[in-house]
Order: structure tokens, then C-alpha cells, then sequence
């Protein structure tokens, strides 16, 4: 078979997992995005950053076993519970030839900290009398042996093979937002030219982490001051990170159709581009990825962006989709829950499958004058990712 | 020239290695093949109090700030540098193909932490809601960026012109060959006519070693330093860190022959295998390396009669190389007890995300010069292993196929199939 003849495989979506700030599961974001104006926000944790907590899960529901809970760290088991929400609704949970056999793309990042022994490293170092031999001391004696298991990056999908036994292959792809873009390009490739059939794919990001907080901190990236939609913070410019995380089952259609799967939509084509960041180059980025992109979108269109708030690249993003898609509704997830860094795509994404599954695109947020109502259902979600730093995306998909 | 199923063959046009022996192919090589260590006592900081202190530090790059972001974006360079000036690809910092690359997960350090919690100004205990505040005045901007993990391969996009969006990745040990993988499946695909991709790893520092120490994984032997990694022998007591990078520059046989490119060999198959038994344990039988060897095998379109020589994962921990010898016995059979099995780590230690890459180079290197790097320190045989480990001595061979494992911490096992010149 050759790469050429194979690379018409359709892709479809035959499961979503998805947590956030607003629930767990398409339904309940179904709910919570029909109220233009709910957010949950939490600023007092970390002011004057505000973040967008996850909603309590029940862990046990989708990690069985404790011991597994706790080799995990927050950011892992949101991953490790949002793939198993995606494997449940593609009826492959427990399925263990199956499983066997997909393979596993995640995009993600690492950490988190020990706070404690952290703090009191940082107490006692200015004073003593052999710094490195005291930080040697305290690390030795007191961090947990398994919290590198639960830093190390590619352990995501590590624990995923473990806990749902999915042991195709994983790989593990880091770089913040656009981590998650190209996650899904890859599986979306592969699977298009018969480079494999079946793949989890997604991502998952803690935001209530003081440790992750501060880089973007030091950036100068995250919004002071009371929460507003991405659109609308010229007053701060800025993202609010939010937890939460987002997996997809993808397989070739003939797969799919094999097993008698449900599709709930066909990812037509993922663009991950890769701009030298200056003024305007993220609008001709996304212009471009759209020009790529545009014979895959037909009919009813609307766009869900991935827009940050960061200063320049949101409101390059706001003009360019005005451009190349004039008069489509557009919806910003991180205005309904944050921006989740590296499962920012996948959980745009996720809103997407929701919005075609619906029929209905999910209601304008409040405060957003240009997110206009949707009159019917829309056949085609373009979804967008612009990274803080670098990296621009874009997802087509289309109604089953 | 496509290959038995059809696709294009992947052939490599340029390599770049930097390892503890050496900046540069031939000096890595001219080490590996006199069966030297470049394991040596670490002096970058204190070791006071620790397990191990013994490292296969790269101690002739500096870095600034000293970093293992810093460290692993240097290493990175002179290695690409050294690949694509061999390959004589592309024209200035303009290489005509995606960058993939393994790096390892970056993170601030201590030195970055303590300046933010000295310019708090905070009195008594120090909290992160006082790094938080020192953050937020400004004054550390550049450090966002430095410990951001798609960094190291944005810059490296940067310096050679890479095309498209640079895709950093981390399968733990076998991130150097997925990273190959990768840019082997988009020729494959059609995608690419050539790919860059780089393994790279200095993340030899305190708290690192100290993770790995707590988990019970590392050689404790320190005296001396260059006897402490001992893959299959009996004694054998955990691996050693080691530091390094390794490019390779991967085409389509059409486009390297094309344009009259040098080829110094294939990547003729690569296989993987994911291990859901335990997060740092690899499942006792073996089934999923073994899993991986046969994919690897059969997607190079070869039967395990075929492989001449495999450059084993070889940590020298007492689990991964005793699974790995049986492993290999599993899948080459009988014959498996002549076949010459060697650890590159026994001299360069393990270097983790760089390891895949820099022994898939060491292996090509292997094939083209028809010569096998030693097994070094095994002096005590382990009667579990009866393999011809190329025990201390370098050695000829005739070899057309050689296999190079790398089984990953979190369960990912990558095996390489690589060949000779396209006859």
C-alpha cells in the first residue's frame, strides 16, 4: 500500500472524554455553555491570577484503583479520567484486544512541584553554611520517590496504558499550546495514510499550580484583575489558566464502521503551522492555514477559537477569522473556561464534536459583543489554536 | 526506490554525535571502539551526601545560564551542525524538511528559584506566593521562555531553518528513537523528502540525579567511575546518567541519490510496543520488547535470520538487562547465543532522551565501518545472559542489519532496524 493511494483514509471521531472548570462530559458542557455568563473562577488562590478550577470528579469512577490515584499528580489523572470518558463513549473500554492495538499521542507538559519541601529549601538556603550540600540533604530526604513519576511528562500516557490498558504504542508530545495541535495533526496523518487505525489522542493541564503559574508570570502572560472573555481585555491583556483536559478516540472510517462504532463527527484536516512571531504573523499564519483547510469546509460554518487573551495575537486571530470566514459565529472556549495550555486544542475540539453532535452551536458568551447567535445547525467547526509564544493551528471537522 | 511494501525507502545522509568522549562522531567513535569510559565523578555540583556520584557528564559545552534547557539546546546544536554539514543539505540555516526532536522535560532549577525568593524580599518562610510576586515585577522575563518545553526545539528550527512546526517530544529512554520514528513515518507518508531529527539530554543535575537515586535506579559502585556501568554482567547494580546529543539527517533514497548525496546507510524498520505492567518496571516476560524487536523486524521487510548485530538498550540495571537478553533470545531463537550483542551505555552511560539517537548513529557507525564497540567491565558474566556481549575488546564483523532497542521509563519500547548502503 502505498503512502499516496492510502492517504484518502477518512479520519473520524468515534469518542470524547472531556473535564473542565464547567463539568465533566459533553452533556454537562452542553448544560453549563447554554448559560452565556457562567464561569467558575477562582482569584483568590493565587492572586492576583485568577485560574479556572476543575470540577470535582469523582476519581474512582475512571481510576479504580487508589494506588493509581496516587502515583498521579492533578495534571495526569485529568488525563487519565478524560481518556477514559473518550474510550467509554467509543464503547472500547475493557475491550482489551482492541486496546491493545491503539495507540496513544498525548500532549502535555510535566511537573508539579513538592510545595513543602520547595518552600523549606528555599527558607533555609540563604543561610546555609554549604548550599548545595543542604539542597542535596533535603532533596534526598524529602522528596517522594514516586513524585518523579508524577512530573516525568510522558507518564501521562504511561498511566494511561496502565490504568486503561491501552498499549498499542504511546508518544508524547510537549511544547504548550501547540503540543495539542500537533498531537492530533500526527494521529491525523498516520491514520490517513495507513500509518495505524485506531488512536487516543489528546491532552491535559493543571492550572491550580503555583509552579506552572509562575513561568507565565515571568512572562508577563496571565491577566490581572476581574474575570472578562478573551475578547474584551484590552484593559489587562492575558490568559486565565484553566484545568481540564480533553482525549479523542480517532479511527479510519472502514475501522470505525468494522466494529459498528457510532461516529460523532469526521476530523477532516488538522494544519499545524509554525510562524516567526512578529506584528501581523500570526494573522497570515492563520490565513494561510485556512487557505489549506478551505475545500474541507462546506456549508454551515462556525469557528471555535483556541484565543488565549494574550496581548496582539488574540485580536490578530479576531481580524483574520473576520477575513476568512466573514459573518461565521464564532465562539471562544477560553472564555467559557480558560486556557488549558497544551489541552487547549484538544479541548476546543471537544466543544466542537459537541456543538455538531447538537445540531447547535453553544450560546455567545456574556460580555462578548462579536460572538454572534447561530440561526440552525452548523455542518462544519473550524477550530483554532494560536500559542502564546508560537505555534498557530486549525481543525476542521464536519458532521458525521 | 521504494521498499517491499511499497513505500519510500529512508535512508541517512548525515549524522552529528556529542557524548562524554567526545564533540563529534570521531571522537565518540575512536572512544567507543578503544573501550573507553567517559564516566567520571561529577563536578558541576556538590556530590555531598549522595548514593551516586558518578555521571557521564558533557563537561566542554558551556551553557549560560547553566541549565538543562540551556545545556541540551547547546548539545543539540553541534550535533545538527555536524549532521547537516555532512549531509550537505539545504543551503544556510535553511534545511528542506520537518524537525523532530526528543528533549528532555524541562523545568526551572534551583539557582532560578532562589534568585525569585531572594528578590521577594519576604521575611521568614519562604512560599511560592512570594516567588508568584517576584515574578510578577518584570525582572525575570528571559526565564519564561528558557523553561517553556517547546523552546530548545523552537530555537533549533530557528537556527537551521527547519519547515513546518517542530515537534519536541518524550518517550522517556526511547524519546532519541521515536524522535526517528517520527521522521521516518512523514517520508513514508509522502510528507517530507528529509527530516532533521535530534536526541539530546543535559539534564545531569542535583535533583535529577537525586529522582533517579530515589527510585532505587542508579549504579551506587562509584570507585571507580568508569567501572560502575556494567550491562549484563552479574554484578551489574543500576545504570549510569550520561549526557549527549545525536542528529541525523533522514531522506528518501530518491531525493538523497537525486541530488548526489553521500548515503551511509538505512533506516530500514522501526517497531514499538506500549507496556501497561508498571510505571517503571518493565512486564517480566518481556512480551512487549519482544513485540517491538518483531515489528521492527517484519517493517523492515527482514526475517530475524537477517539481523547481524543489535546495540542493546542495556542499562545495566539488573531487571532491564536480564528482560532484554531474554528477549532477544525469544525473537532470534537458537541462534540468538552467536549473535553479538553490545551496550554502547557500558562507556557513554545511559542518556536517557539522547540514548535512541546517539546508539542509532553508534549502530550506523557500526555497520559502516564493519566493526563492533565492545560491552566494557563485563568481567563477571551473568549465567541468566549466555550472549556474546563483545565482552571489553572491540571487534570486525561482517554485518548487513543491526537492531538498536530502547525500552522507555512509562512503558514506550522503540526498536530501530538499520541497514547498510541500498544495494
Amino acid at each position: 500500500m502505498s503512502a499516496r493511494a492510502a492517504s484518502t483514509r477518512d479520519v473520524v471521531i468515534t469518542g470524547v472524554g472531556l473535564v473542565s472548570s464547567l463539568g465533566e462530559g459533553l452533556e454537562a458542557h452542553r448544560e453549563a455553555l447554554a448559560d452565556p455568563a457562567r464561569v467558575t473562577i477562582d482569584a483568590a488562590a493565587y492572586a492576583p491570577f485568577s485560574v479556572h478550577p476543575a470540577a470535582p470528579l469523582e476519581w474512582d469512577r475512571q481510576i479504580p484503583k487508589r494506588l493509581d490515584q496516587k502515583q498521579m499528580e492533578p495534571w495526569q489523572r485529568l488525563g487519565v479520567y478524560s481518556a477514559g470518558l473518550a474510550l467509554d463513549m467509543a464503547g472500547l473500554k475493557g475491550d482489551k484486544e482492541k486496546l491493545s492495538g491503539t495507540q496513544i499521542i498525548v500532549g502535555c507538559g510535566g511537573g508539579e512541584r513538592d510545595y513543602e519541601v520547595d518552600g523549606q529549601i528555599l527558607t533555609e538556603l540563604p543561610g546555609a553554611e554549604n548550599p548545595g550540600a543542604l539542597l542535596n540533604e533535603k532533596l534526598m530526604g524529602g522528596l517522594r520517590p514516586t513524585l518523579f513519576l508524577a512530573q516525568l511528562s510522558n507518564l501521562l500516557a504511561g498511566n494511561i496504558s496502565i490504568v486503561h490498558g491501552v498499549t498499542g504504542a504511546s508518544r508524547t508530545f510537549m511544547g504548550e499550546e501547540q503540543c495539542g495541535v500537533d498531537a492530533l495533526r500526527i494521529a491525523h496523518a498516520r491514520i490517513a495514510a495507513g500509518q495505524g487505525d485506531r488512536f487516543l489522542v489528546g491532552g491535559s493541564y493543571n492550572a491550580e499550580r503555583a509552579d506552572s503559574l509562575l513561568i507565565f508570570a515571568m512572562g508577563g502572560f496571565l491577566r490581572k484583575g476581574p474575570f472578562a472573555p478573551v475578547w474584551n481585555r484590552a484593559d489587562a491583556p492575558g490568559f486565565i489558566l484553566g484545568s481540564g483536559g480533553a482525549f479523542f478516540v480517532l479511527e479510519a472510517r472502514e475501522t470505525a464502521e468494522a466494529r459498528g462504532a457510532t461516529i460523532l463527527a469526521e476530523l477532516a484536516s488538522v494544519v499545524s503551522h509554525r510562524s516567526k512571531r512578529a506584528p501581523g504573523a500570526v494573522k497570515a499564519s492563520l490565513a494561510s492555514a485556512f487557505e489549506a483547510a478551505r475545500p474541507h469546509m462546506s456549508g454551515a460554518v462556525a469557528v471555535i477559537s483556541g484565543a488565549s487573551g494574550a496581548a496582539g495575537v488574540t485580536d490578530e486571530e479576531r481580524d483574520v477569522l473576520a477575513e476568512a470566514l466573514p459573518g461565521a459565529p464564532v465562539r471562544a472556549a477560553g472564555s467559557r473556561l480558560g486556557h488549558v495550555l497544551e489541552a487547549t486544542f484538544p479541548v476546543s475540539l471537544a466543544l466542537a464534536v459537541l456543538s455538531l453532535r447538537e445540531g447547535a452551536l453553544f450560546a455567545p458568551a456574556a460580555q462578548s459583543p462579536g460572538e454572534k447567535p447561530m440561526a440552525g445547525a452548523p455542518d462544519v467547526i473550524a477550530v483554532t489554536s494560536v500559542g502564546h509564544m508560537r505555534g498557530e493551528g486549525l481543525a476542521v471537522v464536519r458532521k458525521a | 526506490m521504494n521498499d517491499s511494501q511499497g513505500r519510500p525507502v529512508v535512508v541517512v545522509t548525515g549524522m552529528g554525535l556529542v557524548t562524554s568522549l567526545g564533540r563529534g562522531k570521531a571522537d565518540t567513535w575512536a572512544g567507543l571502539t578503544a573501550g573507553t569510559s567517559g564516566i567520571r565523578r561529577i563536578t558541576r555540583f556538590p556530590i555531598d551526601g549522595l548514593r551516586t556520584t558518578i555521571a557521564g557528564t558533557v563537561d566542554f559545552v558551556p551553557a549560560e545560564p547553566f541549565c538543562a534547557a540551556q545545556l541540551s539546546e547547546n548539545f543539540a546544536r553541534l550535533a545538527a551542525e555536524e549532521a547537516i554539514s555532512e549531509a550537505n543539505i539545504g543551503g544556510k540555516a535553511s534545511f528542506p524538511g520537518p524537525l523532530f526532536m526528543a528533549v528532555p522535560p524541562v523545568e526551572m532549577e534551583w539557582d532560578q528559584r532562589a534568585a525569585l525568593a531572594k528578590a521577594s524580599n519576604a521575611n521568614g518562610a519562604i512560599s511560592y506566593a512570594d516567588l508568584l510576586r517576584a515574578a510578577d515585577t518584570g525582572a525575570f522575563k528571559p526565564w519564561h521562555d528558557l523553561f517553556l518545553f517547546g523552546t530548545v526545539a523552537d530555537r533549533l528550527a530557528d537556527a537551521f531553518g527547519t519547515i513546518g512546526s517542530p515537534i519536541s517530544l518524550s518517550t522517556a529512554c526511547s524519546s532519541g528513537a521515536t524522535a526517528i520514528q517520527q521522521g521516518v513515518e512523514a517520508i513514508r507518508r509522502g510528507e517530507a523528502d528529509a527530516a532533521l531529527c535530534i536526541g539530546t539530554d543535559g539534564s545531569v543535575q542535583a535533583e535529577a540525579l537525586i529522582r533517579f537515586s530515589l527510585l532505587s535506579a542508579l549504579s551506587t559502585q562509584n570507585d571507580p567511575p568508569q567501572g560502575a556501568s556494567k550491562p549484563f554482567s552479574k554484578n551489574r547494580d543500576g545504570f549510569v546518567m550520561g549526557e549527549g546529543a545525536a542528529a541525523l539527517v533522514l531522506e528518501s533514497y530518491a531525493s538523497a541519490k537525486a541530488r548526489g548525496a553521500r548515503i551511509i546507510g538505512r533506516i530500514s524498520g522501526t517497531g514499538e510496543k506500549g507496556d501497561g505492567f508498571h510505571r517503571t518496571r518493565s512486564s517480566p516476560d518481556g512480551m512487549p520488547a519482544i513485540m517491538a524487536m518483531r515489528g521492527g523486524i517484519a517493517d523492515a521487510g527482514l526475517t530475524p535470520d537477517d539481523i547481524d548485530y543489535i546495540n542493546a538498550h542495556g542499562t545495566s540495571t539488573p531487571e532491564n538487562d536480564k528482560m532484554e537478553a531474554m528477549s532477544c533470545i525469544a525473537v532470534i531463537g537458537e541462534r540468538m547465543k552467536t549473535v553479538p550483542i553490545s551496550s554502547n551505555k557500558s562507556m557513554i552511560g545511559h542518556t536517557l532522551t539522547a540514548a535512541g539517537a546517539i546508539e542509532a548513529v553508534v549502530t550506523l557507525l557500526t555497520l559502516q565501518h564493519q566493526r563492533i564497540p565492545p560491552t566494557i567491565n563485563y568481567n563477571a558474566p551473568d549465567p541468566a545472559i549466555p550472549l556474546d556481549v563483545v565482552p571489553n575488546v572491540a571487534r570486525d564483523a561482517k554485518m548487513a542489519h543491526a537492531m538498536s532497542n530502547s525500552f522507555g521509563f512509562g512503558g514506550q519500547n522503540t526498536v530501530l532496524v538499520l541497514s547498510g548502503e541500498p544495494g
